[in-house]
């Protein structure tokens, strides 16, 4: 790893000194270098653009930092593993508050992200707050047979100054939001970023809709993918860099939209992607690097296991709303049953308790089916998202992965020319000698810049990783508790009705003479 | 006081099922004749009953005595006052079902088979549960065996039965082997001629409205008790399927609490708690319906088929009677075996108003019978759904008081 600080290849002309001593990112809660500021800093203000410079100051950070003070507390050893030097990357970003390079900029952004740093954007004190509420509703099918979609309703209700509206809606259909993630991944997955997945493919489900099948597993089908949708879009504008992607804000503001057609399982873009796909999986099995970075290996660690929890959990829920369901059903039949028994019963009392039992019976299994409901919608999505948000993030460290064998890849490389140059030195061919003597250098010298960039590719892809995993925990945290503890409180309703009900039935039994 | 081979597992039943009266059909205890059982041993394939007499009797030796009894000899005690020409005119007491425990027999077997597969809490847990299943089933049996001899006990005319007598007395081996294949098809053809009689002898109108009224009644009553029954079950069985998955959904978080390193460890350690007590509390109610709602259904049904065997032996009698008249008629046309004929004659018209009389008795206190245990079992039903709802209630609420105090 990167042995020592050092000054910037003179090419990139990003980055400069920082001569100001103040070290600003103490500031903000979530300091993560204590570094005094002599070290370079990184100023994108040659890169700045227009009017909306200032809304970059987003300080969504604040809203998650304030609540990490209480789950990663500055002494967790999370903390202390940012904090620490040990083998960190050599760019601190210390940035000047003026400048901050805007990713609005479509172009090169792959030169951009690499050597500038959004830690600045994060870390930027003032500015918006978070405030942004995405719903997806009002899915409407458009066209006929099977090249029938549904279109839903993106509305976006913000104050944030990012947007040129407050409160506005588009229509999107499914495509555009896998061809949103598809931009994103491609632009953000290999420096480090977690991009939320979107939700997955289904075949059958939407066959049956453009069939123009009306019935209620349909239904369900709609409704459950509207439902991920949202929390799809809510899950990628809290990343507070995705939410400032070009890509992400014309999705959410423009009328029009290009079609994405390279989304298609079956399109040339869709083949490409399964190949890559197996080509990543086998290369995985051949890179073997060596981990000097004890957090990582911890981390990976942990997410393995995580998921594996995750998954089990999964299952036992889905089979929970599995019999939720079978449950509402029997009783249902069970209460039409006990109708029809109470109708043959000759005693007139005992005969309309038992029509008061099948009316309890059948609100119950209305109740039943309610709560499988929000098993499935609350809990088990939840686990289902997370799942797949696992995946993306042990995609993040393959792909750091990958930059670490593209590095040592160049410095073999390196290694293998200067060996060639010094058995030059050695041959005896004068003439040819200092064509090739020439040649040589200048592939040594490109190699070396590559080897450079290449490890300066590799701590920045580490640092981001750090952030992300250390984000995407509180994020966890905080999805997790919120979320089963709307889950429990759908529990709570239920009991309280089947009170309500059992009460009503309970003199109507006592009534039998 | 009982005695089972398993260990007592957690309690898995309502309070009200400490005693074997799971199925409460509102008998009058007379003092002079009272039958119980008081102990039972579950062994390999069968089970033994301590039945437990307390009689003022003249015709028992002692005053109070206890004999072991398994179930064939119930069925034997069953089936003689089936056979028993003088009881025609009574609803015989269903017989109890024969204890049932392969099931769960077969459960425990599998738990046994997969125990590798799963960690040692899991399968602790599993295990108490299928002993807790294995009780329960337990309990039952017996309760279904004491209802049968008490409602011996209460009839009138069936406690001085001898073969009831000897039954509650003798406390030697009765003998009584199971059928033999020749006598149990000779029963299943028995079966088939009866239903098939009972089809032509349900088609012959009654003079007499009350019992043409409680042929209709009782056969739509038994049909759709069935049904209840059935679809009864199938919902219990559907509720104890999802306090399953509440168990494993328990464990699972367990583990991600004690893996986890954020806040959240905490918290999933507190929900994981939280669903395994539901979980008790769910399949407490699953197992309180099985016992106040399933098991009187499935009492019921029983008791509906006896009172149509009574109905069909009225029917048959009517038959008979019908047949002798116009035999007498005919052998007074010819004017031979009259007498013959005529003793015949009376002796059908004899057991017809026999039967019609008691059998008239007898379904009035079927209906009181059934209206009791209904409405006992359906408020007890309805006391512990609310009991339970209230329980878990307080437990969610408090659960999510803790929840949201820490976040």
């Amino acid at each position: 790893m990167a042995d020592s600080i050092r000054d910037p290849p003179a090419e990139n002309t990003d980055f400069q000194e920082l001569e100001d001593g103040e070290d600003l990112l103490l500031e903000s809660a979530a300091a993560r270098e204590s570094e005094p500021a002599s070290l370079p800093a990184v100023d994108i203000s040659t890169k700045t653009n227009g009017p909306k410079q200032d809304s970059l100051f987003d300080e969504d950070t604040e809203d998650l930092f304030a609540e990490a003070t209480e789950e990663v507390s500055l002494d967790s050893p999370e903390r202390d593993v940012l904090l620490s030097e040990g083998p960190s990357p050599a760019i601190t970003p210390i940035t000047p508050p003026i400048s901050v390079i805007t990713p609005r900029i479509g172009h090169a952004h792959d030169d951009m992200f690499t050597h500038s740093s959004f830690d600045e954007i994060e870390e930027e004190e003032g500015g918006d707050s978070f405030d942004i509420h995405i719903s997806v509703s009002d899915p409407e099918k458009v066209g006929d047979g099977m090249n029938a979609y549904m279109a839903y309703k993106v509305t976006t209700k913000t104050s944030m100054s990012l947007f040129r509206q407050k409160d506005f809606s588009v229509k999107r259909r499914f495509s555009d939001f896998l061809g949103l993630h598809s931009k994103l991944a491609s632009k953000y997955l290999h420096i480090g970023y977690i991009v939320p997945p979107a939700p997955e493919k289904s075949i059958v489900g939407m066959t049956k809709v453009k069939v123009g099948k009306e019935d209620q597993s349909s239904n369900e089908f709609v409704e459950k993918r509207r439902s991920a949708l949202e929390r799809y879009l809510m899950r990628t504008v809290k990343h507070p860099i995705l939410l400032k992607d070009p890509d992400v804000l014309q999705f959410l503001e423009s009328s029009e939209l290009p079609r994405a057609v390279n989304t298609q399982a079956l399109s040339s873009a869709g083949i490409l992607r399964m190949v890559n796909k197996a080509a990543d999986a086998v290369n995985k099995m051949t890179i073997k690097m060596n981990e000097s970075d004890a957090w990582f290996e911890e981390k990976q660690q942990h997410f393995e296991n995580l998921d594996a929890q995750l998954r089990k959990l999964h299952a036992s829920v889905e089979s929970l709303v599995c019999h939720r369901k079978e449950l509402s059903v029997n009783t249902a039949q069970f209460a039409k049953s006990a109708a029809m028994l109470g109708n043959s019963e000759d005693h007139t009392a005992l005969s309309r308790a038992l029509s008061q039992l099948a009316e309890v019976e059948e609100k119950i299994d209305q109740l039943h089916q309610d709560q499988a409901n929000a098993d499935f919608y609350l809990f088990s999505e939840l686990l289902g998202d997370y799942v797949r948000l696992i995946t993306a993030v042990k995609g993040v460290f393959d792909q750091r992965m990958k930059t670490w064998q593209k590095w040592q890849d160049s410095q073999m490389l390196l290694q293998k020319k200067r060996e060639a140059e010094a058995k030059l030195q050695f041959a005896n061919k004068p003439d040819k000698l200092q064509q090739t003597k020439d040649e040589i250098k200048e592939e040594i010298e490109e190699l070396e810049g590559k080897v450079q960039q290449g490890e300066r590719d590799f701590e920045q892809i580490s640092k981001t990783i750090r952030k992300e995993v250390s984000r995407f925990e509180r994020e966890r945290v905080k999805d997790f508790k919120m979320i089963i503890v709307k889950y429990l409180e759908s529990l709570v309703q239920t009991q309280q009705q089947l009170i309500k009900y059992w009460e009503a039935f309970l003199p109507e039994a006592k009534a039998i003479s | 006081m009982m005695q089972e081979g398993l260990d007592d597992g957690p309690d898995f039943l309502s309070e009200e099922d400490r005693g074997p009266r799971a199925v409460n059909v509102d008998l009058e205890m007379d003092a002079t004749l009272q039958v119980d059982i008081s102990d039972a041993l579950s062994e390999r394939d069968k089970v033994k009953f301590t039945v437990h007499t307390k009689s003022t009797l003249p015709n028992f030796k002692q005053n109070e005595f206890s004999v072991v009894r398994q179930h064939e000899e119930f069925i034997w005690l069953h089936d003689s006052f089936v056979e028993n020409e003088d009881y025609a005119g009574y609803i015989i007491p269903p017989a109890p079902p024969r204890p049932d425990f392969d099931a769960s027999r077969e459960k425990l077997q599998k738990l046994g088979e997969g125990e590798g597969s799963m960690t040692k809490e899991e399968f602790t847990k599993m295990k108490q549960e299928l002993e807790a299943e294995y009780l329960a089933i337990f309990k039952k049996t017996v309760a279904m065996h004491e209802v049968f001899l008490c409602r011996v006990a209460a009839h009138p005319v069936l406690r001085k039965d001898l073969n009831f007598h000897v039954f509650l007395e003798y406390n030697q081996d009765l003998s009584v082997r199971g059928k033999n294949k020749k006598e149990k098809l000779e029963d299943f053809f028995k079966n088939v001629v009866k239903s098939a009689d009972g089809v032509l002898v349900a088609g012959v109108k009654d003079v007499d409205d009350f019992f043409e009224h409680e042929k209709t009644f009782l056969l739509e009553y038994h049909n759709r008790v069935k049904d209840s029954s059935a679809k009864c079950d199938r919902m219990i069985r559907s509720h104890k399927n999802a306090a399953d998955d509440m168990n494993r959904i328990a464990s699972s978080l367990y583990m991600l609490g004690t893996q986890d390193s954020t806040d959240l460890c905490k918290f999933f350690l507190k929900v994981s708690e939280l669903f395994e007590k539901t979980r008790k509390i769910e399949a407490r109610v699953a197992a309180d319906e099985d016992l106040k709602l399933a098991d009187l259904l499935k009492y019921y049904l029983r008791e509906s088929q006896a009172a149509k065997d009574l109905l069909y032996r009225r029917s048959r009698s009517l038959v008979d009677y019908e047949n002798a008249n116009k035999a007498l008629d005919k052998a007074r046309a010819k004017n031979r075996d009259v007498l013959q004929a005529e003793n015949n004659q009376q002796l059908c018209c004899h057991k017809f108003e026999k039967i019609s009389e008691s059998a008239k008795q007898e379904l009035v206190d079927f209906k009181t019978r059934r209206v009791a245990a209904f409405r006992k079992n359906l408020v007890e039903l309805a006391e512990l759904e609310l009991k339970h709802a209230k329980g878990n209630l307080q437990l969610l609420q408090s659960c999510l008081g803790v929840l949201k105090g820490n976040t």
